[in-house]
């Protein structure tokens, strides 16, 4: 007799894991290699300020919104923070994760207890919820959207509610919440390197190739 | 002895105090127009520390406490509102087994049992009967 | 058997009086979830419902199930019960021997023919009936030939209700459980390795006084198996707190932290082991220090590990891992080559892009 629930946690855990991984991680190295390697034109002129001090300083500074710009776009910039650090702070924090980080990479670092974990991933339920009716009401927004965003609202919400459902035994059967949430958190492994959720990697690079264009130019970025 | 953290756990509730009075409220109206008793298991919902703590504020300490002794102890006590009861259950380790609130005028594991009474009149007669044995035999030896 | 005596004097015997049996009764409707009212009632039908005839099969199993139901302190009740029924063939725990037992069973098949109780432990060997025999007769010939004449059958602990151990990777005896060869009567899972006691008399009470008990998708009494241990744990405090042992040894588990990340199996294994426990409510593994290994689940055995945390993947994946680096890397490297060849073609031959063509997926 086998319980179906168990079996697919168990190939949650098991295959599952090992294809999201495979994928998550050589394809992630493709993209990443293939902006690194194409590289530059290099730039024989004489630098008027320092390209590296600002490329690496544009990286954090750009963390911070534009003067006005909260205030002309408040949903996509301050639900953008909410779900950013929501997310952050509950795959980083919560001690289930953080026993998986240890078992990849051997390291390990005190949990956050119950209330902010279930706080931040409410927060950040809520943020991608406004996100996705902003972009289904606001006429511009929609007309920019493509079916990939709101895709990837999707693919990013299901780890959050699954997780919260299968902590919080707010319906289903724990085990069967629990092999979901790890299902949906490949289901986005899978689909991170082949799409926008790249930039979780590739911002860095992004951001500190404008900085340094513009410190070798001389300006401030 | 109780530490910190006990003290301050013994403020914490599920919020579940207050509909259990809620119920024993219409537990005890249900048993003065009718006479018809109700349990209510505490094991059967969650209810912690505090909501004890509200319980006991709220239902008071009665006129009469009985300690049963059968395996392990067992503790029944009137409450301040006549007719609402504590049944405790614990083992011979003093280990809770389960809790109730009885609302009733007599709970039944304080009137003596039929079974018991049964045996125990056989067992008064047989001591009757040896008394009596003794005290023939004991007649018979004097004459 | 036939004299046997009934529960009400057998209490008698050992110096329960019937408001200690009626006081048992209460706490067994409280962990069967039955309503409190019952109570009375449980104690009226156990004390004169008709004494069943019991057959207890031994299959592959380790006895540990035995060993635990007879263990239970005496004189306690559940010994008391196990007593009022009419045990008429255990072969462990039956004084008779050899052709004289099997005549035991085959008489009580005989005489209580669709109303007898079976109890099974251990799994059956499929692959080759003969790796398991009792009298020379394989465990599958036993079992089906036993159980056309059973009421019921209660399978009690994880071999029996689910293959078990014997039934773990790679299973070189082809061991299966009851419900997989029986499908044709009532089957009640009483898994576990082994089950608590009072669990299994539980079962057996309510089987006398109310029937089949209430089951979940796995046929086991929802009543004993509803809730998860981790649902139920006095650690859960610690879980929520975000405090865990990291070790066998550390200040966490010193402090008797949340065992979570030392491979506790509690939030997917349903079992009442933190709230009635073991050994008359002493203790239960992760009181003592031990994560839980998911006993009452199927294929317990092959879930992962039982040092390895629910969330840590249960595969050997570094090789892969390393394959992945290895072929992403070539692969990147590989096209941003072609790519680079291309760039310095179009710059060669003058070619021109402007922002429609950016557009175009490539």
């Amino acid at each position: 007799m086998n319980n179906p629930y168990f079996d697919l946690l168990m190939w949650a855990r098991g295959p599952g894991f090992d294809i999201a991984l495979t994928v998550f991680v050589a394809g992630l190295l493709i993209r990443v290699l293939e902006i690194l390697v194409l590289g530059r034109k290099r730039d024989f002129s004489k630098a008027k300020g320092s390209p590296v001090g600002q490329g690496i300083k544009t990286i954090f500074t750009r963390s911070v919104p534009r003067k006005g710009l909260v205030k002309f776009a408040p949903i996509t910039y301050i639900g953008g923070y909410v779900f950013h650090i929501g997310f952050l702070v509950a795959f980083f924090f919560f001690a289930p994760h953080i026993a998986l980080i240890y078992d990849l990479i051997g390291i390990s670092y005190p949990a956050m207890g119950r209330v902010i974990i279930e706080s931040a991933t409410a927060l950040a339920i809520i943020a991608i919820i406004a996100l996705f009716w902003s972009r289904m009401t606001d006429p511009v927004r929609r007309a920019l959207t493509t079916w990939q965003d709101y895709l990837l609202l999707v693919l990013s919400a299901l780890p959050l509610i699954t997780g919260y459902v299968a902590v919080n035994k707010l319906f289903g059967d724990g085990t069967l919440m629990l092999a979901l949430h790890i299902l949906s958190a490949e289901a986005l492994m899978v689909a991170f390197p082949f799409t926008k959720l790249t930039h979780a990697f590739t911002f860095v690079i992004s951001r500190y190739y404008n900085g340094a264009i513009q410190g070798r130019k001389g300006a401030e970025s | 002895m109780t530490s910190p953290l006990q003290e301050v756990m013994s403020y914490v509730g599920t919020g579940n105090a207050d509909p259990i009075l809620r119920e024993i409220r219409f537990a005890l109206a249900k048993l003065v127009e009718t006479g018809e008793p109700t349990v209510i298991d505490l094991g059967a919902i969650p209810f912690a520390a505090g909501d004890e703590r509200i319980l006991d504020k709220v239902l008071g300490r009665g006129e009469l406490q009985a300690t049963l002794t059968s395996m392990g102890e067992s503790r029944i006590a009137e409450t301040g509102v006549a007719g609402v009861w504590r049944v405790d259950h614990f083992d011979a380790d003093g280990e809770v087994q389960s809790r109730f609130i009885e609302v009733t005028y007599m709970p039944e594991i304080l009137r003596t049992q039929k079974e018991d009474a049964a045996y125990a009149l056989a067992r008064l007669d047989e001591m009757l009967n040896e008394r009596a044995e003794a005290r023939a035999q004991a007649q018979s030896g004097v004459n | 058997m036939v004299n046997k005596p009934m529960l009400g004097d057998l209490m008698r015997d050992h110096g329960v009086s019937r408001r200690g049996f009626l006081k048992y009764c209460a706490t067994l409707a409280s962990a069967m979830a039955l309503p409190p009212m019952m109570a009375p009632r449980i104690a009226h039908a156990l004390e004169n419902a008709p004494r069943p005839s019991v057959i207890w099969l031994s299959f592959q199993e380790c006895t540990g199930c035995t060993e635990a139901i007879t263990r239970s302190h005496s004189p306690s009740i559940e010994d008391l019960i196990f007593n009022a029924i009419s045990l008429d063939y255990h072969h462990t725990l039956q004084a008779a021997s050899g052709d004289a037992a099997e005549h035991a069973r085959e008489e009580a098949m005989k005489e209580h023919w669709g109303k007898y109780v079976l109890i099974v432990d251990g799994s059956i060997p499929l692959e080759n009936p003969e790796y398991s025999c009792i009298a020379g007769i394989s465990n599958l010939d036993m079992l089906k030939e036993t159980a056309e004449g059973a009421a019921a059958i209660v399978s009690v602990g994880t071999c029996a209700a689910f293959g078990g151990i014997p039934h773990a990777d790679p299973n070189p005896t082809g061991a299966v459980a009851v419900s997989d060869i029986i499908k044709d009567k009532p089957i009640i899972n009483v898994p576990g390795c082994p089950p608590i006691p009072i669990v299994m008399t539980g079962v057996l009470a309510h089987f006398l006084t109310f029937g089949l008990p209430e089951l979940d998708e796995l046929n086991r009494p929802k009543a004993f198996y509803g809730e998860t241990i981790h649902d139920r744990c006095y650690r859960r405090p610690f879980y929520d707190k975000g405090l865990f042992a990291e070790t066998f040894d550390d200040q966490g588990a010193r402090e008797g932290w949340c065992l979570y990340k030392l491979g506790c199996k509690g939030p997917t294994t349903k079992s009442v082991c933190a709230t009635v426990k073991w050994n008359d409510h002493t203790s239960f593994p992760i009181e003592a220090g031990h994560p839980c290994l998911g006993c009452t689940e199927p294929d317990f055995w092959d879930n992962g590990g039982f040092y390895k945390p629910l969330s840590a993947p249960a595969g050997d994946y570094r090789k892969l891992a390393q394959a992945a680096v290895g072929a992403g890397a070539a692969l990147g490297v590989g096209s941003a080559v072609l790519n680079r060849m291309g760039k310095s073609k179009a710059a060669a031959n003058h070619e021109t892009v402007d922002a429609h063509d950016l557009e175009k997926k490539s």
